[in-house]
C-alpha cells in the first residue's frame, strides 16, 4: 500500500503541492483528477523520485520513500509510464520494452513477462521490430505501459494515458487498464478525461491547486454535483 | 531464432579471421618498395584510426554525449605506452636532455623472465595501462564535466583535451614526459616478426589491424548488451531512461570512460604505427578529423566508422597523393597539382559526400543490415551500400 502524508513540493517559490494526504490500496484503482496546474503530475514524479519533495512523507509497504534515489525506488516495485508516452524512437519496440526491465537479473522470468506483455497488446508483437519513433500514437501509448509492465510492478503509475489519442483508442486503453489490474496489479492514474477516469476507478481523489478537496469512491463522486459542474462538463438544471 | 543468431555470430568470426589471414599473407607479399606498399600503411594507420572513430562513435552515437576530448585521450595512450616499453639501453638517449624518472620497462622485465613471449605480453599489459590512464583521467574530468549537456560540454571537453597537451608539453615533467621532445626506440610494429627455420614472417600489418578488430569486437558487444540499450536510450530521452531506472551520473561516466579507454589503446597503437610520440601531434585537429571519419561513416553505426576511417585515411594519405607531387591519373600539371592542392580537393569530395549520403555513408544502419534487409525489415532507406 502506498500512503502520502502531507506532502508538500515546491519549484523555486512556486508551491505546487500544499500538504495533500491519500492512499493507494494494494489491487484497487486510484484516480487523481483535477485541471491543468493542479499539480497531479507533480505527485507521480515526487512518488518516484524525479522531483524532490520540500516536507512530508510517502510510505511504500512500511517503508519510506522519500530521499530514495529514482533506481532504487523503481527497484521496490514502483513502474511510471510517463505523460507524453516518451518511448525510445530510435530503438525497436522489442528493445524498449526490454530496458522496461533494465533493473531485472531473472532472464527467465523476463522472458515470461515479455510473454505477458505480448499477450496484453498483441499488437506490439506484429511489430516488435519496428522503430518506437514510428508508431501511431495509441501504439506508442500501448508500449509506454508494456514497457512500464517490463519491470514487473505491484504499483503502476500511469500519466495521462488517454493524452491525444482518438476516443475510441481511449476506450482500448482504458479496458487494458482494467484488465491489468485485475491481474493484481495496482494501479495510480492521472487523468484529464475524468469521465472515463472515475467510471473506471475504485478510489478517486479531486485535486485543486496544490489540495486536495474531495475523494471517494468513483461512482460517488461521479454523482457529485461539484464534480459534474468543474470536470464532467455537466450544468445544474 | 536462437538458431539463426548462433549461425550469424558465427558467420561473422568466420570472415573477421579470413580477413586477418588476408592481411597477414599481404603482409608477405607486398615488399616495401611496390606501388601497393602503401595499402599497407593505409591499413595499419586506418585500423588505428577505425578504432579511435568507434570509441568516440560509443560516446557521441550511441550515448548522445557530444564531446571533443578525444585527441587528449589518444595523447595519453600514447605517452603511457611509450614510456612503459623503451628499452632501458634506449633511455638515456631518449631523454637527452632530462633525467628519465620511470625506470620500468614492461616487454624487457617480462622478457627476462618469460623469453619472446614476455615480450608480448609486455606489450599487451602496456597497451592495457595506455587504456587505463586514459580512463581514469577521464573520470576525474567527468566528474564536473559531464554535468554540462550537448555544445557545453563540448567546449569543455575541447579545453581539457588542449589542458591535457600542454601539461605533457611541461617542462617540470620533463623526466617523465620528456618535455616537447618526441618520445620513440619503444616497441613498434616493425618489432613483431616471427623466424621459424630462416624464413621470417612480418606481422607489422598484422598487429594493428588485430588490436583494432579486438577492441572494435568488445565495444560491438557493449553496444549490444543491456548497457548498451541503457547508453541509446540516455540518448533517445533522458527522462524516460531515468524513469526506467537507469541511472544517468553513472552510465554517462561509464560510456565516458570505457569510451576514452579504448580512445588511449588506439593512441598507443598510433606510437606503436608511428614509431613516436610526441604531444604536438595531438592537437584538436586530430579530434576533429575522428569526428568528420565518424559523421562520414554515419553517426550511431559502428562499421560506418569503420568505413569512413579507412576511405579517410586511403583518400587523405594514398589515392589523393598525386594532387600534392605533379601527377594524378596520368594527369602531369606540376603548376596546379602542387603542395596543399590535396586538401583543396579531398573538403570538396567531403562536401559533395556530405550532400549525397545525409546521414553518412551508413546512416545509424550496420553492415549485416544491408545484407538481409528483410532480416531486420526495416525500411529500406536512402545512402545505401558503398563498400571501402
Amino acid at each position: 500500500m502506498l500512503k502520502i502524508e502531507n506532502l508538500h513540493v515546491a519549484y523555486g517559490g512556486i508551491q505546487a503541492l500544499r500538504g495533500i494526504s491519500m492512499e493507494v490500496p494494494d489491487g484497487k484503482i486510484v484516480t487523481l483528477i483535477g485541471a491543468n496546474g493542479a499539480g497531479k503530475s507533480t505527485t507521480l514524479r515526487t512518488i518516484t523520485g524525479l522531483v524532490k519533495a520540500a516536507s512530508g512523507s510517502i510510505q511504500w509497504n512500511g517503508g519510506e520513500l522519500l530521499g530514495k534515489s529514482i533506481d532504487k525506488i523503481i527497484g521496490e516495485g514502483i513502474a511510471m509510464s510517463p505523460e507524453g508516452r516518451r518511448v525510445f524512437p530510435d530503438l525497436t519496440v522489442l528493445e524498449n520494452l526490454k530496458l522496461g526491465a533494465y533493473l531485472r537479473r531473472d532472464k527467465a522470468e523476463t522472458a515470461k513477462d515479455l510473454q505477458w506483455v505480448y499477450e496484453l497488446f498483441p499488437r506490439l508483437k506484429e511489430r516488435d521490430w519496428q522503430l518506437a519513433g514510428t508508431l501511431s500514437g495509441g501504439e506508442q501509448q500501448m508500449l509506454a505501459v508494456g514497457r512500464a509492465l517490463m519491470s514487473r510492478p505491484q504499483l503502476l503509475l500511469m500519466d495521462e494515458p488517454s493524452l491525444g489519442l482518438a476516443p475510441l483508442v481511449v476506450q482500448d486503453i482504458f479496458s487494458i487498464i482494467r484488465e491489468i489490474n485485475r491481474q493484481g496489479v495496482t494501479i495510480l492514474l492521472i487523468e484529464q478525461n475524468a469521465n472515463m477516469a472515475l467510471k473506471t476507478a475504485d478510489l478517486a481523489y479531486v485535486l485543486e491547486t496544490g489540495s486536495i478537496t474531495m475523494s471517494g469512491t468513483g461512482g460517488e463522486l461521479l454523482a457529485n454535483e461539484k464534480v459534474k459542474e468543474a470536470y464532467l462538463g455537466k450544468h445544474k438544471r | 531464432m536462437i538458431e539463426k543468431q548462433k549461425k550469424f555470430t558465427l558467420a561473422s568470426l568466420v570472415l573477421v579471421a579470413a580477413m586477418l589471414v588476408l592481411v597477414i599473407v599481404l603482409d608477405q607479399v607486398i615488399k616495401p618498395t611496390d606501388s601497393m606498399s602503401m595499402l599497407l600503411k593505409v591499413l595499419q594507420k586506418g585500423s588505428i584510426y577505425a578504432l579511435a572513430a568507434v570509441s568516440m562513435n560509443l560516446l557521441n552515437g550511441f550515448t548522445g554525449l557530444f564531446s571533443l576530448g578525444h585527441a587528449g585521450f589518444m595523447l595519453i595512450g600514447a605517452y603511457t605506452y611509450a614510456i612503459f616499453t623503451i628499452p632501458s639501453d634506449a633511455r638515456d638517449v631518449v631523454y637527452q636532455y632530462y633525467d628519465a624518472a620511470v625506470r620500468l620497462s614492461f616487454p624487457e622485465a617480462l622478457s627476462s623472465v618469460l623469453g619472446p613471449f614476455g615480450t608480448l605480453l609486455g606489450v599487451t599489459l602496456a597497451i592495457i595501462a595506455a587504456g587505463l590512464v586514459a580512463a581514469l583521467v577521464a573520470y576525474l574530468i567527468g566528474l564536473p564535466v559531464l554535468r554540462l549537456k550537448s555544445d557545453y560540454l563540448a567546449i569543455a571537453t575541447l579545453g581539457f583535451a588542449e589542458v591535457i597537451r600542454a601539461v605533457f608539453q611541461w617542462g617540470k615533467l620533463g623526466p617523465v614526459t620528456n618535455g616537447s621532445n618526441p618520445l620513440k626506440s619503444f616497441v613498434r610494429i616493425n618489432s613483431f616478426q616471427i623466424h621459424l627455420g630462416g624464413v621470417s614472417v612480418s606481422l607489422s600489418t598484422f598487429v594493428p589491424v588485430l588490436l583494432s578488430t579486438v577492441c572494435i569486437g568488445l565495444i560491438v558487444l557493449l553496444v549490444n548488451s543491456t548497457y548498451g540499450r541503457s547508453f541509446k536510450a540516455i540518448r533517445d530521452d533522458e527522462v524516460a531512461a531515468e524513469a526506467m531506472g537507469v541511472n544517468l551520473a553513472r552510465h554517462k561516466m561509464l560510456s565516458f570512460c570505457i569510451s576514452s579507454f579504448f580512445a588511449g589503446v588506439s593512441g598507443a597503437g598510433l606510437a606503436m604505427v608511428l614509431g613516436i610520440s610526441q604531444a604536438s601531434n595531438f592537437k584538436s585537429a586530430m579530434t576533429y578529423e575522428i569526428l568528420l571519419m565518424v559523421v562520414l561513416g554515419g553517426i550511431g553505426s559502428i562499421s560506418g566508422s569503420c568505413i569512413g576511417a579507412m576511405l579517410f585515411i586511403a583518400a587523405s594519405e594514398w589515392w589523393l597523393r598525386g594532387l600534392d607531387s605533379g601527377s594524378f591519373l596520368g594527369i602531369n600539371a606540376p603548376g596546379v597539382f602542387r603542395n596543399g592542392f590535396r586538401l583543396v580537393v579531398f573538403s570538396v569530395i567531403i562536401m559533395i559526400v556530405v550532400l549525397f549520403f545525409r546521414r553518412g555513408i551508413m546512416g545509424d544502419r550496420e553492415l549485416p543490415d544491408l545484407l538481409s534487409r528483410r532480416r531486420r525489415r526495416r525500411k529500406t532507406g536512402k545512402g545505401g551500400g558503398s563498400n571501402g
